[in-house]
């Protein structure tokens, strides 16, 4: 297998650049996705490889770009939209929650919409309260979307290159804070599965479930538990929606304590959802109560050390680990 | 009655008059017999829902009839339509089964969107029927991308937008009518302007009344067209189709119109007089359409009790049709919220 080393920006390039090279159907759209290269530089130097029909600057249009890309899969394209932010993808939760999630159920079968819609969320990089929410939970909560949260430079890759072949609408949230990551993949993209959650670490102590940007948070976490002899296993969840609770069931079967890390705020969270599902499904397996780490309860602040306090944190969350009486 | 207080159209721009097409007898019939097809199914469709056959929102197309079926005679069965919640007289004039239509809206697994939709949500891809759209203005960026996607296929066809003047507020009118100038995609924006966005006046909700002035401030070549003349917009139609289908870009037309039924089943119709309603009664596109076919010599009193008796035929099947058609199985409740894929 031969290998190479690229970072979580790369890897989403990358996986953009081989699926217009492979499906003469994708085009891409958005804003400042042509001469700028993206707001966060992930097209860079696709404009002049396939040209402006592909890679299609918008304006500043969330609501019509969005709707655009839908009737664009009707129409059978198979549009990668990339939405700047979390934040301005607001402007376009009308098509989302009301075109993109409801058209092939509400046609009683008749239409599939093939939209992929990429977007940055989360927050430590000091941009205050529109521009760092990890609203990602939102879109988790509507059926008939696919929700990915991609943690890794080979998830980065791999996600987005089975969302394009997925026939549904898939929404793919990449943590801003993930785009210098570096790490070695196959050299060859491939697509890798989207509808399973991953253990990145084992451990018998108790299990850290998480996604996206909080994934290396909670590694960090587990190698500080190490040196106390707590064997903390790390979950990465992958998929948003569907939820694949199969594998932290698995997991706590074996560590009886969890803590679910989560950079969305607690009230109404995903966390909250695992937390709901555990208590149907898992309750007799728990030696301690579910513990969560969410963000702060306000909007993200800019000073760096509030922003740092709003945010879950390594050692916030190996501290609430060694208060579990392991 | 002046456009402030409500229930006129603009009088700063008028309808263009538009050029005389030469109107046959086989045509003639064929637009008035679209035009009662859908008067009566609506009419239908109003008892039904007194009798609770029908339930949800009802929103009736009485005294839009020219708007869909002028159209519809300018698109091709390769044309897309996107339309509103009020959708009955598109469906119906693009050909859908009134079968369909009405068991859709029983709720029935034979409707034509297997009874997932009702009333507002008519679907049929084997028509390019692209659905009615229940949020104001919604359908509109779909209608872009339909188009985009014709565009960069390199297909000739048209996608046809319906939406009433209130989604003109809406701000996805407006990204959409930019988006679908700046990339010249091949769309035909159709205004269907009955003056009031649910009960809200248009000269409470706009500002600038004359709507088509709206789109040519985004370069749209558009105009106002007389929406109770049948003929006048199959003619304006026609023209803006083949310009949209010949690589023009996109195209606007204000339909101007008048619903003559409230605004669905669940409105008292509180904010309008008799009097206005009446002053537009005089304009009804389909007395109108007869009078000028029987001043041409080409209708006859046989001609209309043919027709009428051909369309009570028509509805009671479809009726029998919805009657007789099967639930969903409850089971299948969670059947087709994602794709089915082959794994």
């Amino acid at each position: 297998m031969t290998t190479v080393k690229l970072t979580y920006r790369e890897a989403v390039r990358a996986a953009l650049s081989h699926a217009l090279a492979t499906d003469e159907r994708v085009f891409l759209m958005g804003e400042d996705l042509g001469g700028y290269g993206g707001a966060f530089a992930v097209s860079l130097g696709l404009l002049d490889e396939y040209g402006p029909e592909r890679v299609r600057n918008t304006p500043l249009s969330e609501s019509g770009f969005v709707g655009a890309g839908i009737g664009a899969a009707l129409g059978g394209m198979r549009p990668i939209v990339e939405v700047m932010t979390i934040n301005f993808s607001l402007l376009a939760l009308d098509q989302v929650v009301n075109n993109a999630a409801t058209l092939h159920y509400m046609s009683g079968g008749q239409m599939s919409v093939p939209l992929v819609v990429r977007m940055a969320t989360g927050g430590g990089r000091q941009l205050a309260a529109q521009h760092a929410h990890s609203l990602e939970a939102w879109y988790a909560h509507i059926p008939g979307i696919r929700a990915l949260a991609p943690a890794t430079v080979d998830d980065a890759r791999g996600m987005l290159l089975a969302a394009v072949e997925d026939p549904d609408p898939v929404f793919i949230f990449e943590h801003a804070t993930l785009y210098p990551l570096e790490d070695e993949v196959e050299e060859e993209p491939r697509p890798v599965d989207i509808a399973h959650a991953i253990v990145r670490r084992e451990g018998m102590d108790v299990t850290l479930v998480t996604y996206g940007g909080s994934l290396g948070k909670c590694l960090d976490a587990a190698e500080q538990l190490q040196q106390d002899g707590i064997e903390a296993e790390v979950i990465d969840l992958r998929t948003l929606r569907p939820l694949d609770m199969s594998t932290v069931l698995a997991s706590l079967a074996k560590t009886h304590r969890i803590v679910i890390v989560d950079e969305g705020w607690r009230t109404g969270s995903l966390a909250g959802e695992i937390s709901a599902q555990i208590m149907e499904s898992g309750f007799d397996l728990l030696d301690w109560p579910v513990q969560r780490l969410c963000s702060a309860e306000v909007p993200i602040p800019y000073a760096k050390h509030l922003e740092d306090a709003a945010l879950p944190s390594a050692g916030r969350v190996a501290a609430l680990v060694r208060e579990m009486a392991i | 009655m002046s456009a402030r207080a409500g229930g006129g159209h603009s009088t700063r721009s008028r309808p263009k008059a538009a050029r005389a097409p030469t109107l046959d007898r086989e045509h003639g019939l064929e637009l008035l017999r679209e035009m009662l097809r859908i008067r009566r199914f609506e009419e239908r469709a109003a008892e039904l829902y007194s009798l609770a056959k029908i339930r949800g929102f009802l929103h009736l197309y009485i005294g839009e009839e020219a708007v869909a079926v002028g159209v519809m005679q300018a698109l091709t069965p390769d044309d897309g339509i996107v339309a509103t919640y009020r959708e009955h007289g598109q469906a119906l004039a693009r050909g859908l089964p009134a079968g369909s239509l009405m068991a859709e809206m029983f709720g029935k697994a034979n409707g034509c969107s297997h009874g997932r939709g009702g009333s507002m949500h008519f679907f049929d891809i084997s028509r390019r029927f692209y659905g009615g759209y229940a949020i104001v203005g919604g359908g509109m960026p779909i209608a872009v991308g339909l188009a985009l996607a014709d565009k960069l296929q390199q297909r000739m066809r048209v996608t046809a937008c319906f939406f009433g003047e209130g989604a003109v507020a809406e701000g996805e009118f407006h990204e959409s009518l930019n988006l679908a100038a700046l990339w010249q995609v091949p769309v035909l924006f159709l205004c269907e302007n009955n003056l009031y966005a649910m009960g809200t006046p248009i000269a409470q909700e706009l500002a600038q009344t004359d709507i088509h002035l709206r789109a040519e401030s985004y370069g749209i070549p558009a105009q106002a067209v007389d929406g109770m003349s049948v003929l006048d917009v199959e003619a304006a139609a026609r023209v803006a189709a083949e310009e949209v289908r010949s690589g023009g870009g996109p195209r606007f037309l204000e339909l101007r119109t008048y619903r003559y039924r409230a605004h669905s089943m669940a409105d008292p119709d509180l904010y309008r007089t008799k009097e206005e309603i009446e002053h537009w009664r005089e304009r009804d596109p389909i007395a109108l359409f007869e009078t000028r076919l029987r001043e041409a010599s080409l209708l006859t009193d046989a001609d209309v009790a043919t027709l009428e008796s051909d369309i009570a035929t028509e509805l009671d099947e479809a009726v029998a049709v919805a009657e007789a058609g099967p639930l969903e199985p409850t089971e299948d409740l969670l059947k087709d919220v994602y794709t089915p894929t082959g794994a």
